[in-house]
């Protein structure tokens, strides 16, 4: 198995661009969904079977008394399939069509794929899609198959900030450390890493430093990072209990003696009365 | 509070057309096995159109999750890993879809197999073996109609992971459709008079219990700060449907005896054969609408 690679991506240099989402088209040959006009720069909307990055702007635009120099930034994230050491998609995929490369990256067989779409609802970062067109789901695969020819994906060779950054995972951990230590010097109390330790599903093959809490760019935090597979022991406890007490009251219902049969009933019924 | 930035899975009307059958196949099949190991003579003719009925409904229910597949001809991918250099058997105990497909094909066989029985077995009692038999396809249809819930769960969508009720509730609510539905069967007949009574009682019983879970949902939701979701909009209102259709086994349940006859007798009366189980009917699949869909339309 080869070194984990990964991307780390700093969305304190990102300038919105969106090169690494046109890469990302071009090397994927992704046509595209239709243009929108959105009330945004965002016009990409989200992740899905079209788009693999997605830049998303978070507008919080200043109240109009805000004196100069303290109003808030936008917040712009090249948000991307996180590649999870324990990713929920894997998790519930019932064909194994999703599987984890040599590179630690997370990858979707499309030939094993039939559409059955549960990894849509269990990915907690909204990354995968449905096509239409082929019946099957798509994700970021980290350009597994320039990885193979020894090449940097499409995203991290174009990105005009180094905003994303491709290489091994413990040499972008360093990275990432000394530049949160240098924004942390300079003030930015907020700044923080995501995904970069094993509080967020046992690690990020896609991590990211980020400006302000998980929540603001749409990213659960430590408590709400939890996999699918939590709920089966509730789910099927509840439903065994249940089975026990129903079938209890049905026996109890349906026995032979539990209610007279209609020529009994009568009889009962003239006894009572009489 | 959970958070959630899931996207919605699109499963939609295949799907929730899927659960109500598989919830009245399991149901049926249950009942009928019931109706064989503890009812009488009488009721042997009900538990045999249970049996009958299972059958064609767990085709059926095969077939929609096939169609709702993207690539329906590779539905086998559920069941064989076809990833190169692994092969052999698809089975992952943790993922409810693939448990469920396993089981769903052993079910089919078990109701395949009752079906030839109740064909040949007009109104005799069943032999031991064929008793057993029925039992081992019960634990399976027990399992079909509450495990769709359990899919719901093993996600992070909104709603449906935020709650361990779902497939209690859609047992419960399995059960009473089930009963309803055979109680319908057993209408037409003046001879299964008897046997309607006590489907119209178990019905109570498993209506009380699905409001009990109705109330544990919602509270649970509540919990995790998504109820609003869940009653967003028309949902509401579908849940006071819900809700209605379910006051009907639980009024008559608490009647006297002679006024819960009259009672059922009347809401019988009150509209054509099969008023009351449609009613009851329509409130289980109402209650999985408004599941499968609130969730996916936030
Ligand atoms: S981000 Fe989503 S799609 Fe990517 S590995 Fe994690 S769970 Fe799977």
């Amino acid at each position: 198995m080869a070194e984990p690679v990964g991307l780390f991506t700093d969305t304190s240099i990102c300038i919105g661009c969106k090169a690494c989402e046109v890469a990302c088209k071009e090397w994927n040959q992704l046509p595209g969904n239709e243009p929108q006009f959105r009330d945004s720069f965002d016009n990409t909307g989200q992740l899905d079977a079209q788009n693999w990055r997605h830049v998303k702007f978070i507008e919080r635009m200043p109240e109009e008394n805000m004196t100069v120099g303290n109003g808030q930034a936008w917040l712009m994230m090249s948000d991307i399939c996180k590649h999870c050491t324990h990713a929920s998609c894997l998790e519930v995929c019932p064909t194994h069509a999703i599987v984890r490369t040599e590179f630690d990256s997370v990858f979707i067989q499309q030939e094993a794929c039939n559409g059955c779409r549960a990894c849509i609802g269990a990915c907690p970062y909204g990354a995968i899609g449905f096509n239409e067109d082929t019946g099957t789901v798509h994700k970021c695969t980290m350009c597994y198959d320039r990885l193979q020819n020894n090449m940097t994906p499409a995203c991290a060779k174009v990105c005009p900030t180094q905003s994303i950054q491709f290489g091994k995972l413990a040499d972008l951990k360093d990275k990432a450390d000394a530049r949160l230590a240098t924004l942390q010097r300079q003030g930015n109390s907020k700044a923080q890493l995501y995904g970069r330790d094993d509080k967020i599903y046992g690690g990020l093959g896609a991590f990211f430093l980020l400006m302000d809490k998980p929540e603001v760019y749409g990213l659960p935090d430590k408590q709400n990072a939890v996999l699918p597979r939590r709920n089966n022991a509730g789910g099927y406890l509840g439903a065994l209990l249940t089975a026990a007490v129903a079938l209890f009251a049905g026996a109890i219902a349906l026995r032979r003696n539990g209610s007279p049969a209609p020529e009994e009933t009568q009889t009962v019924d003239r006894s009572t009365d009489g | 509070m959970a958070e959630h930035f899931v996207q919605a899975p699109q499963w939609h009307w295949y799907i929730l057309f899927y659960f109500f059958l598989a919830g009245l196949a399991g149901g049926s099949y249950t009942l009928a096995t019931m109706l064989r190991l503890f009812g009488a003579d009488r009721d042997q003719a009900i538990a045999r159109m249970g049996f009958l009925i299972a059958f064609p409904l767990a085709v059926i229910c095969g077939i929609l999750l096939t169609v709702d597949l993207g690539q329906p001809f590779r539905f086998w991918h559920m069941l064989v890993n076809t990833t190169p250099g692994e092969g052999g058997p698809s089975f992952k105990y943790w993922s409810p879809i693939s448990l469920g497909s396993w089981v769903l094909l052993l079910y089919s066989i078990f109701t395949f197999v009752s079906f030839l029985e109740a064909l040949r077995n007009r109104t005799s009692r069943a032999s031991a073996g064929v008793r057993v038999f029925n039992v081992i396809g019960s634990i399976l249809a027990l399992f079909i109609a509450s495990y769709t819930g359990v899919v719901l769960s093993v996600s992070n969508q909104p709603v449906w992971s935020d709650t361990w009720t779902l497939g209690a509730l859609f047992l419960a609510s399995a059960l009473s459709g089930s009963a309803a539905l055979l109680s319908w069967f057993a209408e037409s007949r003046s001879e299964t008079n008897g046997t309607k009574r006590r489907l119209l009682k178990a019905d109570g019983y498993f209506a009380l219990l699905e409001l009990a879970l109705i109330v544990m949902f919602f509270l649970t939701l509540a919990g995790a700060g998504t109820l609003s979701v869940a009653l967003a909009g028309p949902w509401s209102i579908i849940w006071i449907l819900v809700l209605g259709s379910l006051m009907l086994p639980i009024a008559a349940l608490f009647r006297n005896r002679k006024a819960y006859d009259r009672a059922t007798d009347a809401t019988m009366r009150l509209g054509p054969a099969g008023s009351f189980a449609l009613i009851v009917i329509a409130g289980i699949f109402l209650m999985r609408l408004a599941i499968i869909f609130s969730a996916q339309s936030s």
